[in-house]
């Protein structure tokens, strides 16, 4: 009885990630995906053929004959699309790394702080969420417009005669998502890093290691799989990021966010908006599945 | 023991009753513009008919008009814009209003019914609620350093491309929305400003790029901070919003004045319209709620309380001053017939005015 409890726990535990894939990954796909395949229309809801079991077998098939692939052929025909995939992943692309450039000496000075301060320090990296989300985009706003709180700090100090203009810029947009997205890469890296075996930098040390060379031949190395964890936490949010781009950036900054609001909203194109999104989980799904590679091959390797 | 069994059995009976009591409650769930309603005329009504209002709101057409899309919002009383509403009822999400339920129709205007039979003939499936412009926010003492003039701006300072070059430092915000400021701009140019034939459009958007490195930011709400904050000089907008950004400046007072100027080259009228979506559950009591606003005093607080003008002839009398004699918000004759009114664009057309605003607004 008990064993059998125990295999139901078990196979519960495998079934619980897959259900969750199914719900909250697979089905919504799908949704997409077949919105993507149909036609606008003046409708509710506004496309054709909507896809619906009234019809019987055969009105499946005479509807599964009505999809096309037309919508992706269009977002080929026009640059703007292509164009809007590449500057979000390059904004993406750079934002992560000056995260990481920001969030790796944090989450090392929090792993090497003495024991007793790490429960602070890392609430200290939690606390900024207890505000909104919106609220926080916001305060930048006040704090990098021309008459704003940095402007007239460095010039009280001395430092500019003319505002900075970063408001508006991809400037902006940078500190925004740096901002934002900071604590997913540091606890990563935190966790990564609290884990090590600290004689192992020590052992490198009596071998001969500088300082820093340990640190890059064995730090480093064992950081990594929080390094990449951190890095895909911060880059798969930025590409599609809206609200970020919209609040701080120009109006000349093109991202796939807001291509995708204006198809789905100016345009009223539910189609086309679905076959950009499935678009862009497909540039998404290319970093996921490396990470999985890596994470994979790790844990190999520490078994 | 017993005393507790008869107090449990009480508070059972009482909860009881009350559930019924719910049960039978009447309800009416409206879905409005932010700040667009003095919150006492919610409360009159339910004293006055016993139907409680959950009273819900948006801050653009495209979020209703997603919701009333994909259907069952679950909403009695809507608040599209008119210029969406057509569109809206083309792809049957409202019901065809009772009349028979709506006595105070009498008390509405004609000048604002003629325009709303444009895009909903016969006034068939709403009534306005409120109805404003398409026009210049301004910051006062800024506009006369750069000018030199007290005079009210017009589409000059937005659309001369050597004049609104002087306002580049001091900041331009457009609304990020071609359906919007295409009109206008063709209204400069002296062309129909309701042309959907792509020449026209092209002249318009060849404009627009002259114009465009003297723009900051195109964008739908941030202007009413902007302008308020004295952190630029000149926005297009809407009128409402634009009252906004001045009472917002006049409270902050730190020297901010702002203004808004109906310019006279002509003007883009919208209105916003009071429908009942075709799935609305309580419908009886929609219609109560609809005819209540139109009665005139009601809608006349509703107007004091908002700045903006209503469609409802008869509230006029019950008006405060500031707002009946302000002509930014009710135009005198001469400026009245310069304000256009826009239709919507197919599909196909909406894709080319889409295309052509990125291309204004991004460059690509």
């Amino acid at each position: 009885m008990a064993k059998l409890a125990s295999a139901f726990v078990s196979r519960l535990v495998i079934i619980i990630p897959y259900a969750w894939l199914l719900f909250f990954f697979l089905i919504p796909f799908f949704i997409v995906f077949r919105i993507s395949l149909s036609q606008t229309a003046v409708a509710m809801p506004p496309y054709m053929p909507v896809f619906d079991l009234a019809g019987g077998l055969s009105g499946i098939a005479q509807k599964l004959r009505e999809f096309s692939l037309d919508n992706y052929v269009w977002l080929t025909e026009d640059a703007l699309y292509f164009n809007a995939y590449v500057s979000s992943v390059v904004i993406a692309a750079i934002s992560t790394f000056l995260t990481l450039l920001i969030g790796y000496p944090i989450a090392y000075g929090m792993a090497k702080a003495p024991r007793s301060l790490r429960p602070t320090l890392l609430m200290m990296v939690i606390l900024p969420f207890w505000t909104s989300f919106l609220i926080r985009v916001y305060a930048w706003i006040a704090i990098l417009k021309p008459e704003g709180l940095l402007n007239q700090f460095l010039s009280t100090l001395g430092l500019i005669d003319q505002p900075l203009i970063i408001l508006n810029t991809n400037w902006a947009i940078y500190i925004g998502i740096v901002y934002s997205y900071l604590p997913f890469m540091v606890l990563p890296i935190y966790s990564a890093l609290e884990k090590m075996d600290l004689s192992l930098t020590e052992a490198a040390q009596d071998l001969g290691c500088t300082p820093a060379a340990a640190f890059w031949r064995v730090t480093f190395p064992l950081s990594l799989p929080g390094v990449v964890a951190g890095c895909l936490l911060v880059f798969i949010p930025a590409v599609g990021e809206f609200v970020i781009p919209d609040l701080l950036g120009g109006s000349e900054t093109l991202m796939i966010g807001k291509t995708l609001w204006s198809e789905f909203n100016s345009n009223r194109d539910w189609p086309v908006s679905s076959a950009v999104a499935i678009i862009l989980l497909m540039i998404l799904v290319i970093p996921i599945v490396y990470f999985q590679n890596i994470q994979a091959k790790a844990d190999g390797e520490g078994r | 023991m017993s005393k507790l069994i008869v107090a449990t059995l009480t508070a059972a009976v009482l909860a009881g009753s009350t559930m019924l009591a719910s049960a039978q409650e009447r309800v009416v769930n409206v879905y409005n513009w932010s700040d667009y309603i003095d919150d006492s005329i919610l409360a009159d009504f339910t004293k006055e008919t016993g139907i409680k209002v959950v009273y819900d709101v948006f801050d653009s057409n495209e979020i209703l008009e997603t919701k009333l899309l994909a259907g069952g919002s679950g909403y009695d009383v809507v608040v599209p814009t008119a210029y969406f509403l057509q569109r809206q009822i083309a792809a049957g999400v409202f019901q065809k209003l009772d009349k028979s339920k709506l006595p105070n129709l009498s008390n509405m205007w004609d000048m604002v019914m003629e325009r709303t039979a444009q895009y909903d003939p016969g006034n068939e499936y709403a009534v306005d609620y409120m109805w404003g412009t398409t026009g210049i926010g301004y910051n006062v003492d800024k506009m006369k350093e750069i000018l030199g003039t007290d005079e009210k701006p017009n589409w000059d300072v937005i659309f001369d491309p050597e004049i609104s070059a002087k306002f580049k430092d001091c900041g331009i915000h457009l609304l990020d929305s071609p359906t919007d400021i295409m009109p206008s701009a063709l209204a400069y140019l002296g062309l129909n400003p309701d042309s959907h034939e792509q020449a026209d459009l092209e002249k318009a958007a060849d404009l627009l790029m002259k114009v465009r490195p003297n723009i900051r930011k195109f964008h739908s709400s941030e202007y009413i901070n902007a302008l308020a904050n004295g952190d630029i000089c000149l926005a297009v907008g809407f009128s409402g919003d634009i009252f906004q950004a001045r009472d917002r400046a006049a409270e902050a007072n730190a020297g901010v004045t702002v203004d808004y100027s109906i310019p006279e080259q002509g003007a883009q009228m919208w209105f916003d319209m009071l429908a009942i979506p075709a799935d609305a559950p309580h419908v009886a009591e929609a219609h109560e709620f609809i005819n209540y606003m139109m009665k005139p005093e009601v809608i006349a607080k509703a107007s004091n309380y908002v700045f903006y003008a209503n469609g409802n002839k008869a509230s006029q009398q019950f008006l405060d001053k500031e707002v009946l004699e302000d002509t930014a918000i009710y135009p005198s004759d001469a400026v009245m017939e310069k304000l256009f009114t826009t239709t919507p664009f197919e599909a196909k057309e909406q894709r080319v005015l889409t295309r052509l605003w990125t291309r204004i607004v991004t460059g690509q």
